[in-house]
């Protein structure tokens, strides 16, 4: 019964209940679809992050990555990508050798990162084989071919089948320099990466930069779900202690800090909003509890005691703030689910996006657990909004609350 | 058996500022089954009075005992529960809460004590049916006249089984015709389950009603007959 006079009381005066139901309801709506958005938009990159770059782990000399100079290769490449491929939840391995230098063509030169890669292994770890917008991925078997991006395709004005050098010093401190012929042009979303990368055969490079076959400077891990990460990170640092293995969130630190920073995000976001809509609940339940004297004085006088005046007050601020959340939740939840499938084309901003890694059409998300996060949110929001106004009401006096004013 | 006994009532409002002396000594006894009547001029003390009984306002001195208990001795929050269970209210206005039925206002005091749906609904039909408001228990307090409203305010002072009935005037805002049959209702309640009254009025229809008539005049009694 408390239940149902506390509903009833709360549609008492529908307009001011439904303007505040509705403001609820947008407000959260909002708050939810921008965290969708930014959810979307952080998996998106996470995702590319892992599939286009760095994989799920990446294992190099000890010294490597404080310095990434040649000499610090990984040796017995061929015993170790076994036992890796070997290790469960592992999907696929990739060898690369890693060399910062110079490409040139007839036009102008570039700083670039070039990787030599084997194709058909590299291309189980990575994705970038799919990103080819001109030409193929390594398919002629012929001497010298190389992948660049789009990017530095424009600015080396290169097209297809034109030869670019690379100047390079040898594992032997020799400068020398190599033709190689442009087989393919990619496009990532990362135009940053598709500017300073380039691909060429690992047995290409190895010949050019005098290294033996047997080495590399970077193994990429790709494994069968990121949840395994922790585990056969792990794993792997226990079977290789000679060697530096590191998870993505290791290497690309801006990419978990997106990650790991979304929850805090969020509560300030929704925080922001929900305290916003706290004060609007509040002058509701104010006005509700005000223009009621002589009813709760009523209630008070026959017997109704503080507690049940208290809880009367809160159901009735809980039922109002829930029931805005619950249709803010519902529609912003319709609204992830419908850009969940349609995108959203970031159109003229997405220059500026593309620059940093994000992709320009974003799919929004938002994980179930966060949404009951919200909805959790919403319920301690009522809770803390109806305290004043109950207060206010236990305040009353039952004997002035009744008496009539003539 | 006297319900209630009142021995030198005093109340002064406003005890910091300027003073009012509403009740100046009152000393009174109250029989069960009583059909009484507290009249006077306007400003002669009769809602203190009945405040001080229903305990919904504390005295500046004296005491009151009803049923033996001291009830100036309880705080605010056994003062509250002692009037679920003891005192039955029937006010001039805002009686009933407008968002539920005539029969669920009835029951909502019975529920406040604890008492099981079945016999909560069994009871408030009953009541309902004995002030005459048997076809109109689903209505709510808007769709009733004032008439009607005052008889669930009856019905559901008499739901908690009080020790009596307090009404500060019930018939303020009646027409005639109302104000009887409240009060011949009042009565047969009265007479055939031996329910306690006390109330007010300025009504003289009223007064001749009751079977005692207590007159205050600047909080004091200036007379009490019996019929
Ligand atoms: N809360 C209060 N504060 C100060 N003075 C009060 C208060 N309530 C009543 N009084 C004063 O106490 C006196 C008695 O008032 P009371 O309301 O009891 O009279 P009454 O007999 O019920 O009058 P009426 O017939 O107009 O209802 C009056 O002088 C009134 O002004
Ligand atoms: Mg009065």
């Amino acid at each position: 019964m408390m239940i149902a006079v506390a509903w009833r009381n709360v549609w008492r005066n529908k307009t001011r209940s439904l303007v505040i139901t509705i403001a609820m309801s947008l407000g959260l709506a909002s708050g939810i679809f921008y965290m969708g958005f930014y959810r979307g938009m952080m998996d998106q990159r996470i995702q590319t992050a892992i599939a286009t770059e760095a994989s799920h782990i990446q294992v190099h000399h000890k010294s490597y990555l404080e310095n990434p100079d040649k000499k610090f290769f990984i040796t017995q490449v061929d015993s170790t990508l076994d036992a890796i491929r070997k290790e469960t939840g592992v999907n696929a391995v990739s060898s690369r050798i890693i060399l910062n230098t110079m490409i040139q063509s007839a036009a102008t030169g570039s700083g670039v990162k070039i990787t030599g890669i084997v194709p058909e292994n590299e291309k189980l770890v990575t994705n970038l084989y799919t990103k080819i917008a001109e030409g193929s991925w390594f398919k002629d078997g012929k001497r010298n071919p190389i992948v660049i991006g789009r990017k530095l395709a424009d600015k080396l004005k290169v097209k297809l089948k034109s030869k670019v050098v690379i100047t390079l010093q040898d594992m032997e401190g020799n400068m020398t320099a190599a033709a190689f012929k442009v087989e393919g042009i990619f496009e990532t979303s990362n135009t940053a990466y598709d500017e300073n990368c380039v691909f060429v055969q690992k047995a290409d490079l190895a010949r050019v930069m005098v290294m033996e076959e047997n080495a590399c400077h970077e193994i990429a891990v790709l494994l069968n779900d990121n949840a395994l990460l922790d585990q056969v990170n792990t794993e792997l640092i226990g079977k290789f202690p000679d060697l530096d293995i590191k998870n993505w969130r290791e290497v690309m630190p801006e990419v978990y800090l997106l990650e790991s920073s979304f929850n805090l995000t969020m509560f300030i976001f929704i925080g922001i909003i929900l305290l916003a809509l706290l004060f609007g609940i509040i002058n509701t339940m104010l006005m509700a509890v005000l223009e009621r004297t002589k009813e709760l004085g009523m209630l008070m006088a026959i017997g109704m005691n503080k507690t049940r005046v208290f809880m009367m007050i809160l159901l009735e601020t809980a039922m109002l703030a829930l029931f805005g959340g619950m249709w803010g939740i519902l529609l912003g939840w319709l609204l992830n689910f419908w850009f969940g499938i349609q995108g959203i084309d970031l159109g003229a901003w997405s220059t500026a996006y593309e620059s940093m890694g994000f992709d320009t059409l974003i799919y929004t998300h938002l994980p179930l657990s966060v949404s009951l996060q919200i909805a959790w949110m919403v319920m301690v929001t009522g809770i803390l909004a109806a305290i004043y106004p109950a207060i206010k009401a236990l305040k009353l006096k039952p004997a002035e609350a009744v008496r009539i004013d003539m | 058996m006297k319900v209630i006994e009142v021995t030198n009532l005093i109340k002064i409002y406003n005890e910091s500022e300027v003073k009012v002396n509403a009740l100046n000594g009152i000393d009174l006894g109250i029989e069960e089954g009583e059909f009484t009547a507290i009249v006077g001029p306007s400003g002669s003390g009769k809602t203190t009075f009945l405040n001080m009984l229903g305990g919904l306002d504390m005295p500046t001195a004296g005491e009151i005992r009803v049923g033996g208990t001291d009830i100036c001795g309880l705080s605010s929050s056994q003062l509250i529960d002692f009037r679920l269970r003891n005192i039955g209210f029937v006010f001039q206005a805002y009686n009933l809460i407008p968002v539920l039925t005539a029969i669920e206002n009835v029951e909502f005091i019975m529920q406040l004590q604890g008492t099981p749906k079945q016999e909560r609904e069994t009871r408030a039909k009953e009541l309902l049916h004995q002030v005459g408001l048997g076809d109109r228990m689903n209505s709510r307090p808007a769709k009733l006249s004032g008439g009607q409203q005052q008889r669930v305010a009856v019905a559901r002072a008499l739901a908690s089984k009080p020790k009596f009935v307090l009404a500060d005037e019930p018939t303020a805002n009646l027409d005639s015709k109302s104000t009887e049959n409240l009060l011949d209702m009042m009565e047969e309640l009265n007479r055939k389950e031996q329910v306690t009254f006390i109330f007010s009025t300025h009504d003289q229809r009223v007064v001749h009603k009751a079977r005692r008539v207590i007159t205050l005049e600047d909080g004091l009694v200036i007379s009490d007959e019996r019929k």
